[in-house]
């Protein structure tokens, strides 16, 4: 299936029914190989309408605890990158069927080879890849290898983006962009930065490509309040955070991704 | 004018591979430090404070007792071990500062391995008034104590850096995610020539000041230009600093000395270049350069004896140097580096750090088969106090005093 179309429908389907697209993030290999695929199965069952998989990487530079922690434990349990597209394909034969984005450092995906992991994620079900080191300065190989095979490479912004940095974006991208919420690295937050309106704004004036906010959403109310100013809402750490310690992980990774989906399904209140 | 923007690659190696929050403050960086490189006031006040403050220039001395030891070449020490908190990392610390201070960044983090970089970002925070956070892994902090007390007393704060390795490469981690957060007001004073571009480039720039100093002096000391400039590579700021006036000389040979640890075979080391099994091109803190990690791009941890050499990448620059067969690169093993402190403390009179014993080690192995007539010139980046609870215990000279004293007392 063509990646950018399979991303595209998805925001084109929420968008028609009048609310943001939720895409969870969860750790592939964690905490082991098979209970992550029972996860992100749970998370798929639940009313995520992208997900984003996270390939570990042993100096996550831009993770905040949580997800450096998922990513350390997923890495004992030797996940590979080799290991994460066979577990992508697994996912896809169980029958998982929304939009999955690859989210890695480059340098794994450098050690693979840029073309042969393109490739390969291809092959396995992905749509597109997050890569949050790899700025449109440097992106030039990867973009071409998701080109040919139809990905979409998703871009980041942040609130420090100079509007010729935004325009470029604008220009470039492929299936949605990537909109970091705050000045800082991944992980639950009390509230949202209060400039986080603006800055969609100033993002949505240069694009037609979706927009979805990603860093620090934390709480369904969250959810809602940045599904109101975005088309889509991707929220990690506050997941983890929720399942760890539970009793039943894919229990309580449904339960809070069914409650963020009641929560975007829910009327704005003004 | 607009000055023309700095190249960001060094042939393929360099770059910026940052998240997007820091690209604008990169292009700030670049953007300040092309027009403060043109500004005479500025490197008025730069020349003001390396001469006035940090010790500057400092001599290079023939070390006489080692040449005639080994009756070969003629061994010159580029004595930065006298320079101002005892090591070349000051030169940074001190152009950096400034240059922070410019753009209106007050708030200062830093990495630190050996502690002197932490030192000398203290310090200079110290001299002109910004705030100064330091990030030190867990291991260094029980290994250089000394350090840690001094970037204390100087008024930094050292955060501790439990993560990972618990070495350099875990408190550069926790830098640039402070960074990250902070990118607003704060300033990413970076110790080497490493990360993203425009880094490898202004720290070099500013250490630079070492191979100028120490080309002037060798041709008026020793009357030529020395056949070998040998230095110590951890990122490869002092080597970088002292080959860089030496480009154009293609009859001066560079020899960079990597951390060999306990041995290339043994796996624990820090010598990018030495272990094809594990050193290979990839990416780490921002830039594209060799890298020891596994065959999934997983970066290894690395051993190293000297902590300021205890780093899985190396500056981009000196990947490029390497490719070009500009310049050559060793490794010396912690035993090797053990010895050449304790020669170069008992026939120089000088305690070296860790880390300059490397380059010493170096030396001392090539001058044999050389003629007197020739030349090595080694960079003695910094002094060794720092390491003296290493030292003696790897020597079991603590246990030594312990016995001693035991002794006398009864």
């Amino acid at each position: 299936m063509n990646g950018l179309t399979h991303v595209s429908s998805a925001f084109q389907a929420t968008r028609a029914a009048g609310r943001a697209a939720l895409m969870p993030y969860f750790t592939l290999g964690f905490p082991d190989p098979q209970s992550s695929l029972k996860i992100i199965e749970s998370i798929a069952g639940s009313g995520a309408d992208l997900i984003e998989l996270g390939i570990p990487f042993s100096d996550p530079l831009a993770d905040g605890p949580t997800i450096q922690h998922s990513t350390q434990i997923a890495l004992q349990q030797g996940t590979t990158v080799a290991r994460c597209l066979e577990l992508t394909a697994e996912l896809r034969s169980r029958g998982v069927s929304q939009p999955l984005i690859l989210m890695g450092y480059i340098n794994p995906i450098l050690a693979f080879g840029v073309e042969r992991f393109v490739a390969e994620a291809a092959g396995a079900g992905a749509d597109g890849f997050i890569v949050p080191d790899l700025p449109f300065e440097e992106a030039a190989v990867m973009e071409a290898a998701c080109q040919s095979h139809q990905r979409a490479l998703i871009f980041m912004l942040a609130p420090t983006s100079t509007p010729e940095r935004v325009a470029a974006v604008a220009k470039r991208a492929a299936g949605f962009v990537y909109l970091v919420s705050l000045i800082g690295i991944t992980g639950a937050r009390s509230a949202l930065p209060p400039d986080l309106a603006g800055f969609v704004e100033r993002v949505r004036d240069q694009t037609p490509v979706p927009l979805a906010v990603g860093f620090g959403v934390s709480t369904p109310a969250q959810a809602q309040a940045v599904g109101s100013l975005a088309d889509g809402v991707i929220v990690g750490s506050a997941l983890i955070d929720a399942i760890e310690g539970t009793e039943d992980w894919p229990h309580a990774a449904a339960d809070f991704v069914g409650e963020l989906r009641s929560a975007l399904e829910a009327p704005v209140r003004n | 004018m607009t000055p023309s923007p700095l190249p960001s690659k060094f042939g393929s190696f360099g770059g910026q591979y940052v998240p997007e929050t820091l690209m604008p403050a990169l292009s700030e960086l670049e953007t300040a430090y092309l027009e403060l490189r043109v500004d005479a006031e500025f490197q008025a006040e730069l020349e003001r404070l390396l001469t006035t403050y940090a010790g500057r220039p400092t001599p290079i001395s023939h070390a006489r007792r080692l040449t005639e030891k080994f009756s070969g070449a003629q061994i010159y020490l580029k004595r930065e071990d006298l320079a101002h908190s005892g090591a070349h990392k000051i030169n940074n610390t001190l152009g950096q500062a400034l240059l922070a201070r410019r753009i209106g960044k007050r708030r200062i983090v830093a990495e630190t391995g050996a502690g002197q970089h932490g030192v000398a970002a203290a310090t200079a925070c110290a001299l002109l008034d910004l705030e100064c956070v330091v990030y030190m892994g867990t291991v260094d902090i029980a290994r250089q104590a000394p350090n840690v007390l001094r970037m204390r007393l100087l008024g930094a704060e050292v955060r501790p850096v439990a993560t990972g390795s618990q070495t350099l490469k875990d408190a550069i981690n926790e830098a640039i995610r402070d960074w990250v957060t902070n990118v607003r007001d704060t300033h990413y004073l970076l110790g080497s020539v490493l990360g993203p571009h425009p880094y490898p480039t202004i720290v070099r720039e500013f250490q630079s000041v070492i191979g100028r100093e120490a080309r002037a002096q060798i041709i008026s000391q020793a009357g030529r230009l020395p056949d070998q400039c040998i230095a110590c590579v951890g990122g490869g700021s002092n080597a970088i600093g002292l080959f860089h006036a030496f480009r154009e000389d293609k009859q001066v040979a560079f020899v960079g000395v990597e951390a060999g640890g306990e041995g290339i075979s043994s796996g624990k080391h820090a010598a990018r270049f030495a272990d094809p099994t594990k050193g290979r091109p990839g990416v780490l803190h921002g830039t594209y350069t060799y890298v020891l990690q596994d065959a999934d791009g997983q970066i290894s941890d690395t051993h190293s004896i000297a902590a300021g050499l205890d780093y899985p990448a190396v500056g981009p620059e000196h990947a490029l140097l390497r490719e070009l067969g500009r310049a050559t690169y060793t490794s010396v093993t912690d035993d090797q580096a053990l010895e050449a402190f304790q020669l170069l403390s008992r026939m120089e009179g000088i305690l070296p750090a860790l880390e300059s014993a490397h380059a010493v080690a170096e030396a001392v192995r090539r001058a044999p088969s050389m003629r007197p007539d020739q030349i090595l010139l080694v960079n003695l980046s910094g002094r060794g106090d720092k390491d003296l609870d290493t030292v003696t215990d790897a020597l079991g000279m603590g246990h030594e005093l312990g016995a001693q004293e035991a002794t006398e007392a009864s």
